[in-house]
């Protein structure tokens, strides 16, 4: 099945793009090999403000990466994990590719680079991601 | 300009990083690019850039935490942008190095802006989808299917979007 083939924008080598794949597999198995052999058992130490914030907020699991309580399958069925796991993720994928770059291209390269229009692009997520915090996620998270 | 010379700077000035290599790689020559991905997927975890906390913590101005990390991440960037560029640096397969300079186009605005709204979502840009998923926590993968369909809905509707 390759339905992407025909829009022209998905109409690249992919094979000469594979590096791609094997970098994002050893970015999980890093992940993994962390967690695993890596790890010291202490939970991630979070500011007490956000930790309380986030508490009244409607969190009710800390001490792991992510909080469980949202990212998990059983939450996945529920309105608040739903928009948290999927809705999330398309914003992330549709987001970046419209920017042309995420953290590592536009803020980290672009900005090691002095690029104007990656300065502009880092601004934005950060305003998005303002908005988000302070104006959306406490209704998303009382869901 | 030849009508696939148009397209190819189309295509590679506001969407994707294009490889420019004329050497074609083995399947095998690219498990170095598995390795650096290892070293990257440890990095998120130890540095924990990946916890959807700390990018909380981010955008409620409570801590310095990822503030430290990806100014560290410019200064070292532009440090190795300028020892390339002054020493001529070849890739290790003994290609030149050129980075392209970015153009301003309003996705930049509009798409980042959408994206922002994502990571304090998900408490994860692209990258660090993929460490999660290996440190455990599999229905990201259900995220990372769904920032997939993100990127092929954009590729969709790219011609009606503002540029």
């Amino acid at each position: 099945m390759c339905f992407p083939a025909k829009v022209p924008f998905f109409n690249y080598d992919w094979k000469k793009e594979i590096w791609n794949i094997f970098f994002i597999v050893g970015v999980a198995i890093g992940g993994f090999v962390a967690v695993q052999f890596l790890g010291n058992d202490e939970p991630v130490k979070i500011a007490a403000e956000t930790q309380q914030e986030l508490r009244k907020q409607g969190v009710t699991s800390f001490g792991e990466l992510l909080p469980a309580d949202i990212f998990s399958w059983e939450s996945l069925m529920t309105l608040r994990g739903f928009i948290f796991i999927v809705i999330g993720g398309f914003l992330v994928g549709f987001g970046t590719r419209w920017a042309g770059g995420c953290t590592s291209g536009h803020a980290i390269m672009g900005l090691s680079n002095l690029q104007l229009p990656s300065l502009i692009a880092t601004i934005s997520f950060m305003l998005g991601g303002f908005f988000m915090t302070w104006v959306i996620l406490p209704f998303l998270l009382g869901l | 300009m030849s009508k696939e010379t148009v397209e190819k700077a189309e295509f590679s000035e506001n969407a994707m990083c294009v490889n420019e290599s004329n050497i074609n790689n083995s399947f095998w020559s690219n498990i170095k690019y598995l390795l650096v991905g290892v070293i990257f997927g440890i990095t998120f975890v130890k540095a924990e850039i990946i916890s959807w906390f700390r990018i909380q913590e981010m955008f409620r101005l409570t801590s310095f935490h990822m503030y430290g990390v990806i100014g560290t991440g410019v200064v070292i960037g532009m440090l190795s942008i300028q020892i390339i560029k002054r020493y001529k640096i070849k890739t290790i397969q003994g290609e030149p190095i050129t980075i392209a300079d970015k153009t301003f186009n309003k996705g930049q605005i509009y798409g980042g802006l959408i994206f922002g709204l994502g990571w304090a979502i998900t408490g994860a840009c692209p990258g660090p989808l993929f460490a999660q998923i290996g440190a455990g926590f599999g229905v990201i993968f259900i995220t990372f299917l769904s920032a997939t369909f993100g990127v092929w809905v954009y590729g969709y509707f790219r011609d009606k979007l503002p540029h």
